[in-house]
Parts: C-alpha cells; structure tokens; sequence
C-alpha cells in the first residue's frame, strides 16, 4: 500500500513539541521534530489514544460533516448504538432516530441491527468448526490495525466478517434503492461515529476493497443539534428495530456475550488489548472459544469522538436494554451470506521491522543494542523518541543523530570543554611571545 | 560465534516476572522481522522453559542466540534437577505444588511442549546440582503433530 489515508492528524499550530502523545502511542508512531509532533503514516492504526491524551488540544480527527448531506439525492444516518449512551433519561431509542431525521437524513437505519446478524452470523461459522480458536473480533478497526503490524501470528484468528456498520450500509442503501429508485451513488449513507478509527475504515478499509459508507460524522458533531431536536418533537416515529444484543455491541463484552457461549474473554483499553494479544500468541490463553477487543475503554462508549464520560454511558444503556426483546433481526435459515463476509484475507503488515533482509536487521540490532548503551535510560522523550530504545532505533535508521539526545549532547560538551582546557594547559608551557611574532616587535 | 547473542537472569523469588525474558525475545525477533511461526514456537517453547525455571529451580539464567536460520536457547538453573527426565516429559507429569497450580500452572505439559514447538531438545540434569534445558528452532521448520 502506497498511500495512507489518516483520520488522526496534527493541528501544527496548536502543538509545543511535548511528550504526551509521544509516550502514548501503542505503536510507537509519533516523535517529535523541530517541536512539533509528527506521526509516521504506515504505524499508524488510528485508535485516537493521542488525541485522548494531548493537552493543548493539537491532534484532532478528521471525519465528514452535516453539510455533505446535499452531495446526495437520498441521504441515510447509521448511528452506532454508542449515540443512544449520549443522553440523559433516555428511554427510547426512537427519539434519537426521529431526532436525526427532523436534523435532515431522509432515513435513519440503526447499525444495532446489522450487530444482530453479525452475532448471529459468528455463531454460525464459530459452530461450523471453519475458524481457528481463539476466534479475535474484528469489529473494533483500531485492534484488528494493531494486529497486522505487531501480531503477524494472529492475522488469521481475526473473525473474516464484515463490521455491523458496513452491513448495515449494504442493507440500508439496497433497500432505499428499492423504495426510492435511485441510484446506489445517489444515496448517500453516513456512519455516526464514536471513534476515529471508524472514519479511516471507511477511506481504507481491511477485509473488503471498497466501503460501502460514504462517510462518518462524529457523534460529538451531531449531539448539539440532535439534543436540541430531541426536546422539541411533535412527533416520535417508531423506528428502532433493535434488541438487546444491538444495542449491546456499544460497551465491551456487549459482542461476546451475544454468542451465547460463556467460554469468552472482553478485553478493553489499548493497554489491556495488547497484553491479552501477547498472551494469545504464546498460547498461554487456553479453553477461550471468543476474544472480544476494543481499543477504547469501556468499548465504543469510550471512543474519543463522543461526548459523554463511558461509564455514565454503559449505565445508560444498561437501562435503555432493559425492555427491549433479545434480537430483533435474524439471518434466514442456511449457511452465513457471503455479503457479510470479508472478501480478502488480513495480512501482516512489516512496518515496524527493522530491515527487510533479516542479516542487515541484524547489523542493526547490534547496533541499537550499542548505542542504547550510551543513553541514560530515561526515557524522558526530550529527544523527540518515546524511549531511549526507540531512539536508538531511529539513530540506527538514519533518521537522526545521537547528540539529539541532551545527556550525550552534555557528556559530549564536557569532553570538547576538557579537550580545550587540557590543550590550554599544555599550551602554557610556552610564552605568549613565542607564539605570536607581533608582539615581540612592541 | 552467533550474531546476537543475549543472556538473561531469571529471578526465583519473583513469580510475577516469568516470561520476561522470553517476552523480550519475541519481541527482539518481531523487530528482527523473523518468520512469525519461528517466533511463535521460540516464545511459547522459552517462556514454558522459563516458567519452569522460576517454579521448580528458583530461577537460572536464559541464554539465547540468534543466527539467520537457527535460534538456540539454553536454560540453565541450580535447582533440585531432574530424577527421571523420561518421566518429566511425558504429558500431564507435575511435580508442580499445589500454590503454583492455583495459578493455573503445573499441568505437565510444560516440558511436552518444549518438546513440541522446538526442532531439537536436549535435557541434561543432575540430581541436587541443576538442570540445563538446549532447544533449536529453524525457521521454516514445521515441529512434529503440526
């Protein structure tokens, strides 16, 4: 892949060069250069960890907005059901999607219930026996981009199904074809997104060639708007078709608990992801049929582009599930849809190796390995590198020099200041007009 | 003389920092942009070894050299060693206590599995002075019953 499409980027203006974001990153994507941030395009997965973290406000994410509604003939919204934890005593799902038309979508179609078929779906191939255990969720973009760059091992134990948002937009734009008559490139259909990694999902997406979703707009754009048309409806449509596992995809554990067998593990933060991952792969996590993962703690309520404290979220939705029918939406009989399968297989991503001739990594290695002895061991990231070890990497590389390094720029100093002081010293032995001729004339 | 060439002490009296060293192995060979299932059978096969170690011999030394085409671990420790090795390896054999299999360790399937995921294991031990453990894995060797 040549390019690389980014919904996480860098305000310069807003940055100071601080270490934040830096130390923050899982996969080490970020230095600092000349005082400003700069993230390396192939490491970067989008989980929005960065964004979370920075405290002057300089990383953002890029999405689409309201105003791109009037690109289309037909437009549809696909709210995650993370939208329906943004609001206080709500009881009725049916608000927020009366509230998203009367905002100017001519139809609302709930990604929960795409959720439903996806669950019912993993039961299906998880019973055929076809996939490798432990299966790993691939809803969650951020994970499945942190596996193909430092899990290779693990690629093909990613559930091969497309997300609940890119089968709802099949769903929903099929069957506004068949009611409206347009066009498919007429109907526009935009994710309501709580997280950034959705966003580059949809630009380049994994498992599948092209998006069906013409864009995602943040939760947190829409929730002004939408709460203010939600306390001023005439009247509420009834159009949720949703069930407790829908709507329970939002919070972590939600997805796993839908496959209706206990023997699952719900991981969620960055963090955790990554220590269960590691231990996946030595295969000290055994009698697992199910790892769900969620980059963001909490799951979807915790991506960063909602607006509401997760927990506060989690507890909503726990009472909104409380009256709602188990699943409302179910596959008909036979095998899984080869619609909702993914079309292309995952695969390893190298970024973060150090060569791609193994002798040359290596060189390196050794390298690194001796160089790193010459740093403190701080990791205090003044250099622009999250760790002294990551430093040395770079130094390796080429992409900067050691003396970026304050202490070895300070060691080195001394060594010049005592060079010069010995040379002065020695130079002493002889007089000032021995060395200068002029001075013996005055 | 392999061309990287580390050594690790394992500490006895910490259970909670097993698998440090054969996490940071996987990881050196991850970056190394070694074949993933040499590094998968390196890391899973080091870390039961060196779990073993921290369980039955109060811990020992790691010593892991890295070439190309092969990668050697030895583990080697001054613990009780091994009265009938023949024994030990046979599935499902623990001598593990009773604290360690509360942890969900001590199975007996730590040396089978050694076995398992590496192309070459040797064992030598001696009664009351230590047990040292040599496995190779080639990459691009597939380990037997895979």
């Amino acid at each position: 892949m040549a390019e690389f499409y980014h919904s996480v980027t860098l305000n310069e203006e807003k940055c100071v060069g601080c270490t934040n974001c830096i130390k923050r990153c899982p996969t080490e994507a970020i230095r600092v250069r000349g005082g400003k941030a700069v993230i390396a395009s192939e490491r970067c997965i989008d989980c929005g960890e960065c964004i979370r973290i920075c405290p002057h406000h300089a990383k953002r994410a890029r999405h689409s907005h309201l105003s791109q509604l009037s690109d289309f003939t037909y437009t549809i919204a696909l709210p995650a059901p993370a939208l329906y934890g943004q609001f206080n005593n709500l009881d009725d799902i049916d608000y927020v999607l009366t509230g998203l038309k009367e905002m100017g979508f001519d139809h609302v179609f709930e990604v929960s219930r795409a959720a439903e078929l996806v669950s019912e779906a993993t039961r299906k191939l998880m019973d055929s026996g076809a996939l490798k255990r432990p299966v790993i969720s691939s809803a969650c973009p951020a994970v499945v981009r942190l596996i193909r760059v430092r899990f290779p091992d693990l690629c093909d134990h990613v559930l091969p199904l497309k997300s609940p948002m890119e089968t709802a937009a099949a769903m929903a734009k099929k069957e506004a074809q068949e009611k409206t008559g347009l066009p498919p490139e007429q109907i526009g259909c935009f994710f309501i997104t709580p997280c950034p990694a959705k966003v580059t999902d949809i630009k380049m997406p994994l498992g599948i060639e092209k998006s069906m979703v013409d864009g995602a707009i943040a939760i947190s754009e829409v929730f002004p708007e939408l709460s203010h048309k939600m306390d001023h409806l005439e009247k509420v449509e009834p159009l949720s078709v949703s069930g407790i596992i829908g709507v329970g995809w939002s919070t972590s554990g939600g997805e796993a608990a839908a496959l209706l067998n206990e023997k699952y593990l719900a991981a969620d933060g960055i963090e955790n992801v990554i220590r269960v991952l590691e231990e996946i792969e030595d295969e000290r996590i055994g009698e697992l049929d199910f790892i769900e993962l969620n980059a963001c703690a909490g799951g979807c309520v915790g991506g960063v582009l909602c607006v509401e404290n997760p927990y506060v979220a989690k507890a909503r939705i726990q009472r909104l599930r409380k009256y709602l029918p188990v699943s409302q939406n179910h596959l008909k009989g036979g095998p899984v849809p080869k619609v909702m399968e993914w079309e292309e297989d995952l695969e390893f991503s190298n970024v973060l190796t150090l060569s791609s001739d193994l002798k040359e990594a290596m060189q390196m290695m050794l390298k690194i390995d001796e160089i790193e002895q010459e740093f403190p061991g701080l990791d205090c990231g003044a250099c622009g590198a999250p760790t002294c070890r990551a430093f040395a990497e770079d130094v390796v590389k080429g992409i900067c020099k050691d003396t970026e390094c304050i202490f070895v720029y300070r060691k080195r100093m001394k060594k010049v200041a005592s060079t010069l002081s010995e040379l002065e010293k020695s130079m002493g032995r002889f007089s000032v007009e021995e060395l200068d001729p002029k001075e013996e004339k005055e | 003389m392999s061309m990287l060439h580390l050594t690790y002490q394992v500490p006895g009296d910490d259970f909670t920092r097993a698998g440090e060293a054969s996490g940071d192995v996987k990881h050196k060979l991850k970056k190394l942009g070694y074949e993933p299932d040499a590094v998968r059978r390196v890391a899973i096969a080091m870390y039961e070894g060196e779990i073993n170690m921290v369980i039955h011999a109060g811990g020992g030394e790691a010593v892991v050299d890295i070439d190309p085409d092969r990668v050697d671990i030895l583990l080697q420790d001054h613990g009780p060693g091994i009265a009938d090795v023949d024994q030990a390896m046979q599935a499902g054999w623990s001598t593990a206590p009773d604290n360690v299999r509360a942890l969900g360790f001590g199975a007996g399937m730590g040396l089978p599995n050694m076995k398992k995921y590496t192309d070459e294991m040797t064992i030598d031990s001696v009664v009351g002075e230590g047990t040292a453990v040599r496995m190779t894995v080639f990459p691009g060797r597939k380990e037997e019953g895979r």
